[in-house]
């Protein structure tokens, strides 16, 4: 491994003490002059038109400023399943219908109170099943899925036959015809080659993202200019979903947003709810903030999609996959086309490796929250599906689960899906033996369904892979005449450290100490690049990438002025301990300071007069505006590509259950990863256990609730939905990684948020299954009521596939 | 009209400072909501689904805070807080059910604000009647919770009337556990109810869980000292280790000699829309040894006669299962 000074070194988080003293201001901490509060009226049913508002009496009470519709929006982009702020026919129990403006929150909420709204109901649907019945109902008017015909979206009406229904039969998923599917090899005879054929029906939850800040926004005008106040993953990006939203022109929206309490995925490049503020401030020429609550985060929050599955593993008696056959049906909500269930197959072949494999699926819409990424998406969905059915695959065969990862996890030169996608890297064989090792495999599987008292021990082991990278993003940095290197990122600061760990690629490039380096995020008005989504774990990857290549950029510039002022070529110089030296006349040197005020005066490309002409419009305004201020270090990441990144993270479990109580301990936890080079070790640990952590939500507790009858949610409150706390979080949990470095980045490192979700969740619905003895749920969560109803041999009381219960 | 949820509305309120002014504002106002911990009552403000013109918070009222010898046992006041509870010696050395009742409710943080007094007055949590459907004990004539498609696994297997919710206090079988008094002022007049008694079922009025009316009020809980130093146990399955209301519970406080059961008092909850004590299974106890076979027996006969709704057949084993444990398992602190 290359020698680093500030790559792979532990760093605190660059904003601990602003968010330990409460100094960190997020969006809904701001005030401004005049500031008015929205709140929503949403809709009560799962689908209704909205036939008739009188705002009369509401706009008649002292305090009450504006009311926005619908009607005050801009155009949407033109889909039938667009979604926009605010609509005429809500499409599930909480979507927003109107927002009123007043003086404060009280007065709002009364004023939403004293309006008069007629609602025709709709035919609603719940669970995706139901809308494939003959003359089952459709989630929305002009259908239940949507096709991608000649570049349009085209939205249908899809039933299966009474046939393909009889073929099911009682608790079976009914196979009819996939809207997506895909195979390699030869499916039949990767079967006819297997010792064992496991095949089986199997629920996963759709669950939200619960970020502990919901979607709060303000906004106010200066003239044409929106400033808006956000909770957002993506700074950057995020100023073009606001301004298609409001309906202006993105160089008129300053994005504000320096802290982000989680998003999981559901804040990557603004949120649906955006456009309120700004548009009720627009209408009443005052600042107007819009507090979202705990409800309606669970609402227009966005979740995971959930999948109905039939899901067939060929297994060979040395461990091996021969074949993998999958069926999902994907509850989507109502708008959008999520592609969890093609990633979620993709995965499990890139998993296992089966010659043979096939994938269908279809996505059906729902009346139900909108679906959007979740941390892993599809990702998670396939390890906690699939490592408890490779569990039982192994277990009719009598093969350890570390021997059967052995013979499939791929190596450094597999592909994965039916396109034959080449990996950058893959540690993923490595990570498996020295997380064995640390959690002392061969010891704690020995351990398998030993019984203490009432508590029974279990063991799980599961491998999660995600994508951890992107490329061809703007590096931005700027050496001033203080001598500190002015470090901008346009990535979000959603707790991940990444506006500082990856900064480091440029700070490391002309050996800069780390307190001599200031960050610049958070604020579209401070001049950003252009940016990654802070999303599918791509920021790691593509921003040391960026910023490596800015910092590339300012050592050559360095360099050149060096050579300038004191003789001799560029190549001579050294840059050093914050001076450029001459290699062999360590006599010629020069501060970085004097360096940066030889740049001013030097102009041209040294100061950002002149620009490289392949960067990104964001970063020419950026740059242009940052002309004349120092030592200029601007580059597009045009660094070489080698096949699609992904980092691996590879759980292993043990768990105990109380064989009365059907309760669950989880007593130890290691996460193994390849993660590439680890870019901040305190970091990485804080992903790997934060990620599984949700993992351990999926297989245990996390869950929706739906009223089958009426087609509304209970689970929206923290303690209903029950996403994991801290107490349900072992003492013992540990990380190891493999620290390779992957060889298609500057400095070697992969993202690594993902991977560990799938990792915690496979891991712990597995163990579960092995302490009783390879019980087979088929579904998560696994709660405990039916633990208890499986050891006392009681029938579930529902149906195996049925969605929300 | 339209509704809004998830935002409280706005009330007058009142802080008094002793028990006098409370009690003569609940005298003054109809409809005056006392609140103490708030866990409760602001959920159901937040709803909009109540909503007083008058609260009266109780918070800085001394004397309905701490906890203080009483004749051998304790008086502990009814804003006294569940970490407070948990963390007192004598509480823990002597009444232990209680302490441990106490640590199993929600988390830390909800334990230093929840208070014993609110923890036995709070209201069912089933998600139909908390979400505004007009129910029967809402006053309407229908249980969401009790047909073919209801989601009812958290629904009660005893007692039903009409309404099938359960109680979901953790305190309070521990408190019947104890045979613990409640004080309740109401008016000029102080009432002294056992446990059991306080906690009342849909039979007796469905839109109540305890005996307390409008314009009373909880002002402490008093634990005698008869069943000091027992064996104890209690015990709450759950789906997650915090932040979470019960699936059952048991409490069980035993006297033995030599082995024996000399005499026994046994609660349970979240089975029925009130706090169980299962005196059948108390008298089949007394004079039997501590074992195995007879844990299982109690456990068995404490089942009997439950009734299933759609999703709660699980709870029947696992209320037997506790059952046993509260026997076989009890220990003196």
């Amino acid at each position: 491994m290359a020698d680093f000074k500030l790559i792979g070194k532990n760093f605190g988080p660059p904003d601990l003490e602003a968010k330990i003293t409460g100094r960190a201001k997020y969006a809904e901490d701001f005030r401004a002059e005049g500031m008015l509060f929205a709140k929503l009226l949403v809709s009560p049913m799962p689908h209704c038109r909205v036939t008739r508002i009188d705002a009369s009496d509401a706009l008649a009470m002292p305090g009450v400023e504006a009311i926005l519709t619908a009607d005050d929006l801009p155009e949407g982009r033109g889909a039938p399943n667009d979604e926009r702020a605010l609509t005429m026919e809500p499409l599930y129990e909480g979507e927003p219908i109107l927002a009123v403006a007043a003086v404060d929150e009280t007065t709002a909420a009364d004023a939403i109170d004293r309006i008069g709204i007629g609602l025709e109901p709709l035919p609603f649907v719940i669970d995706p099943l139901d809308s494939l019945r003959p003359g089952g109902p459709d989630a929305r008017v002009d259908g239940n899925i949507s096709m991608r015909v000649e570049d349009q979206t085209v939205l249908e009406s899809r039933k299966w036959s009474q046939e393909v229904w009889a073929a099911a039969g009682e608790d079976g998923l009914p196979m009819g015809e996939p809207t997506r599917e895909w195979s390699i090899g030869d499916i039949d005879a990767g079967f006819a080659e297997a010792d064992v054929i496991i095949e089986e029906n199997v629920f996963h939850q759709s669950q939200t993202h619960h970020p502990l800040e919901p979607r709060s926004c303000m906004a106010y005008w200066r003239g044409r200019k929106l400033h808006i106040h956000v909770s957002t993953q993506s700074t950057a990006r995020t100023v073009a979903p606001v301004a298609r939203g409001v309906g202006i022109d993105p160089s008129d929206v300053v994005v504000v947003g320096e802290y982000c309490g989680g998003g999981f995925g559901s804040k990557i490049s603004g949120t649906v709810n955006m456009p309120i503020p700004a548009l009720l401030a627009r209408k009443t020429g005052r600042p107007v903030m819009l507090r979202v609550t705990r409800d309606e985060e669970n609402y227009f929050g966005r979740a995971r999609p959930g999948f109905q599955s039939w899901i067939k593993i060929g297994m060979r008696r040395d461990g091996r996959v021969t074949a993998i056959d999958m069926y999902i049906v994907q509850d989507n909500g109502p708008y959008g086309s999520q592609g969890d269930h093609n990633t979620a197959a993709t995965m499990a072949h890139l998993t296992y490796q089966p010659e043979n494999m096939r994938f269908r699926g279809i996505t059906i819409f729902t009346n139900t929250p909108p679906r959007g990424a979740q941390r892993g998406p599809g990702g998670v969905q396939e390890v906690a599906m699939m490592a408890p059915l490779m569990d039982k695959a192994c277990r009719e065969l009598g093969i350890d689960r570390v021997d059967h990862l052995r013979a499939n996890l791929p190596g450094h030169n597999a592909t994965m899906g039916p396109a034959q996608t080449q990996l950058s890297s893959c540690f993923v064989r490595e990570a498996l033996e020295l997380g064995a090792e640390r959690f002392e495999w061969a010891r704690k599987s020995a351990m398998s369904g030993r019984r203490e008292g009432t508590k029974v021990t279990g063991i799980g082991v599961a491998a999660s892979p995600y994508t951890a990278g992107s490329f061809g993003f703007d590096g931005l940095a700027v050496l001033r005449p203080d001598g500190k290197l002015y470090i901008h990122q346009g990535i979000g600061n959603l707790g991940t450290h990444s506006i500082a760990d990856t900064g480091k690629a440029a700070a490391e490039c002309i050996d800069i100490s780390w307190d001599q380096c200031e960050i610049i995020w958070g604020d579209t008005s401070r001049h950003l690049p252009w940016s990654s989504v802070q999303a599918g774990s791509q920021t790691t990857h593509a921003h040391t990438r960026a910023n490596w290549a800015a910092g590339l950029d300012l050592k050559r510039k360095l360099q050149q002025i060096a050579a300038m002022d004191l003789g001799g070529s560029p190549a001579e110089y050294e840059v050093t301990g914050g001076r450029v030296v001459h290699a062999s006349d360590r006599a010629r040197t020069m501060s970085f300071n004097r360096a940066a005020s030889r740049a001013i005066e030097l102009g041209g490309i040294f100061d950002g007069h002149e620009l490289p002409e392949d960067l990104n419009d964001m970063t020419v305004a950026s740059a242009t505006a940052l002309v004349g201020q120092g030592l200029m270090g601007v580059s597009r990441d045009n660094f070489e590509r080698g096949g699609r990144l992904q980092s691996w993270v590879v759980g292993f479990a043990r768990v105990e259950v109380d064989i009365e109580t059907g309760m669950v301990d989880i007593i130890e936890y290691v996460g193994a990863t390849d993660c590439g080079t680890v870019l901040n070790p305190r970091s990485l640990r804080a992903q790997v256990l934060g990620g599984s952590i949700q993992g351990f939500g999926v297989a245990r507790s996390q869950k929706w609730v739906y009223d089958p009858q009426w087609g509304v949610p209970f689970t929206k409150g923290f303690h209903m939905a029950k996403p994991p706390t801290i107490l349900d979080v072992p003492l013992d949990m540990d990380v190891v990684a493999v620290d390779e470095p992957d060889p298609f980045n500057p400095v070697g490192c992969k993202g690594i948020g993902e991977p560990p979700m799938g990792a915690g969740a496979g891991a712990i619905a597995g163990a579960i299954e092995d302490a009783l003895g390879g019980v087979g749920f088929n579904r998560t969560p696994i709660t405990t009521d039916m633990i208890m109803a499986a050891l006392e041999d009681q029938p579930q009381p529902f149906r195996g596939l049925t969605a929300h219960i | 009209m339209a509704i809004i949820r998830d935002m409280m509305a706005a009330f007058e309120l009142f802080q008094p400072a002793s028990i006098d002014e409370t009690v003569d504002l609940l005298g003054r106002f109809d409809d005056g909501w006392v609140l103490a911990g708030g866990l409760d009552s602001f959920e159901w403000f937040k709803m909009r689904h109540r909503r007083p013109r008058v609260v009266i918070d109780v918070s800085g009222v001394e004397e309905l805070k701490g906890i203080r010898d009483s004749d051998g046992g304790l008086e502990i006041g009814a804003m006294t807080t569940l970490t407070e509870i948990v963390t007192n010696e004598t509480i823990r050395q002597r009444f232990g059910v209680l302490s441990t009742a106490a640590y199993a409710v929600a988390t830390p943080q909800i334990r230093n604000q929840g208070t014993i007094g609110g923890n036995i007055s709070q209201d069912t949590r089933c998600w139909y009647y908390r979400g505004g459907w007009p129910c029967y004990r809402d006053g309407g004539n229908i249980c969401y919770a009790d047909t073919p498609t209801s989601m009812n696994r958290e629904h009660c297997i005893f007692g039903a009337s009409r309404c099938v919710a359960v109680n979901p206090s953790d305190t309070a079988p521990a408190l019947i556990a104890l045979d613990a008094k409640i004080v309740v002022r109401s008016g000029g007049s102080e009432r002294v109810f056992d446990a059991e008694d306080f906690f009342i079922g849909p039979s007796t009025d469905i839109t109540r869980m305890t005996v307390l009316k409008p314009g009373d009020l909880v002002t402490a809980v008093r634990i005698p000292a008869e069943w000091a130093d027992s064996a104890f146990y209690f015990e709450k399955a759950r789906d997650r280790q915090s932040w979470d209301f019960p699936l059952v519970n048991v409490a069980t406080a035993i006297k033995t000699s030599g082995g024996t059961i000399q005499d026994i008092r046994l609660a349970v909850n979240a089975v029925a829309p009130y706090p169980m004590r299962l005196t059948r299974v108390e008298d089949q106890l007394r004079g039997q040894p501590i074992n195995e076979d007879v844990a299982l027996a109690a456990g068995e006969m404490a089942i009997q006669g439950a009734h299933l709704l759609r999703q709660n057949a699980y709870k029947v084993p696992l209320l037997r299962n506790l059952v046993k444990r509260a026997i076989r398992d009890a220990e003196v602190q």
